[in-house]
């Protein structure tokens, strides 16, 4: 199932709906990074709130993903986690290295706008 | 066969005349080992009445295990025994002198009774001795089982007590740890402060692990594992209070601690998360009145 992904302003929201497999995380990531500019783009919110598992794979997309959306000029933060797949991440010894981290998409839009504060570019 | 037939019966027979023998003593032999139980100071915290009681129905129970060979009754009696025992501060050394002394008394009036017919002795102490050492086991495991119950639910109402996760401003949280931290306890710990990141919307959260005596290789990263995991739930760790040994088994154990926040002791843990937050606390006017309380 893909992953909708939502402009809501100077931002793009990649809100997750179900459990993903391999090929769907590989296609959330040639969208957003493929889409990122065409509404130029300053923040990218990927919102994790119902996977109750996050495996290497998928934490290695997430990052890799992060890091390619940063080549194309956007902050990528991450939403949602929950306590138990944060929990049994560390112990699987899983990073988002470079990658921020929020709460819930509040938290996180709020962080996206106090990154790009002052950032005067119209989306 | 017959031989062994007959044997029984010769046991069984002795069997009854041992029960009648303690039956027809009864006053005797409960007054002689109260005497001696109090020679030994075993009964100190009990009152007359509880000693005749008490002394009454230990001496029958160990009669009904001699006559039927069932200890249904003593297991029972043992448990009850322990529960009071152990709640009113009776140590293990006052119940288990007690049945020793019991046991003596007992043995002692065998000896007397057949001191003139030594097979007769032999095979009446090879009945009795068994069941006395059964008793005495069954009370001594009672009393260990009580206590171990006891140590059980206190150590579960200390690990309940060990972890609490508390809010001291608005998206601030204060976790100090006091205390050894194991795995199991830093695993619970670390779910019980996700949790709470989640259900208070916390952004920072200030450890203070001034009351762990020490810390290994492992200690360090739980340490680092709670720090990781909630930062992917969006929220920044302080730690505070690294006492200078701690400090120095840290770097000698070469963690990583590099992306650990750390600040000295938890009121400066406070100042720095109340600026990650946006705070200042300033102090509105002189206090001169502090102590005074405001009469209405």
């Amino acid at each position: 199932m893909s992953v909708p992904i939502l402009k809501q302003g100077n931002y793009l929201i990649a809100s997750v709906q179900s459990e993903l497999s391999d090929a769907d995380l590989l296609k959330l990531q040639d969208d957003l990074v493929k889409r990122v500019s065409d509404f130029r783009s300053r923040g990218v919110i990927v919102d994790v709130t119902v996977l109750d598992v996050m495996d290497s794979f998928a934490t290695r997309t997430l990052r890799s993903m992060a890091h390619m959306i940063m080549l194309r000029g956007a902050e990528t933060v991450i939403v949602g986690i929950q306590p138990e797949v944060a929990f049994s991440m560390v112990q699987l010894g899983l990073k988002l290295e470079g990658v921020s981290t929020a709460l819930d998409l509040e938290e996180g839009l709020a962080l996206l706008d106090h990154r790009t504060k002052g950032d005067n570019r119209r989306g | 066969m017959k031989k062994e037939k007959a044997n029984e019966q010769a046991n069984a027979e002795l069997r009854q005349e041992l029960v009648e023998h303690f039956r027809e003593k009864r006053e005797l032999l409960r007054q002689q080992w109260v005497q001696q139980m109090v020679a030994k100071g075993l009964l100190a915290g009990l009152t007359q009445e509880e000693i005749e009681n008490e002394s009454v129905t230990i001496y029958d129970t160990c009669i009904v295990c001699l006559e039927t060979g069932e200890y249904d009754g003593a297991k029972t009696y043992a448990t009850r025994m322990a529960e009071r025992g152990v709640l009113r501060g009776m140590t293990t050394e006052q119940i288990i002198g007690g049945l020793l002394t019991l046991r003596d008394v007992y043995g002692r009036s065998l000896f007397e009774k057949y001191q003139h017919d030594m097979g007769r002795l032999l095979s009446a102490l090879d009945i009795y001795e068994p069941v006395a050492n059964k008793i005495l086991s069954i009370v001594a495991l009672a009393f260990v089982g009580e206590r171990e119950k006891i140590v059980r639910q206190q150590q579960e109402a200390i690990r309940e007590l060990s972890t609490p996760v508390l809010q001291v401003r608005d998206q601030m949280l204060i976790l100090p740890i006091i205390g050894v931290i194991d795995t199991h306890r830093a695993r619970q710990l670390t779910e019980q402060l996700l949790r709470t990141i989640r259900s208070s919307r916390a952004k920072v959260v200030v450890m203070d692990i001034t009351g762990v005596p020490g810390v290994d290789s492992k200690v360090a990263n739980h340490l680092v594992q709670t720090v990781d995991a909630s930062q992917l739930m969006g929220a920044t760790v302080i730690v505070t209070g690294i006492s200078p040994e701690i400090a120095q088994t840290l770097v000698t154990l070469g963690v990583d601690l590099t992306k650990m926040n750390t600040v000295g002791d938890l009121q400066g843990g406070i100042e720095e998360a109340d600026q990650l937050l946006g705070y200042r606390a300033v102090r509105v006017e002189s206090v001169t009145g502090f102590n005074r309380k405001e009469k209405v």
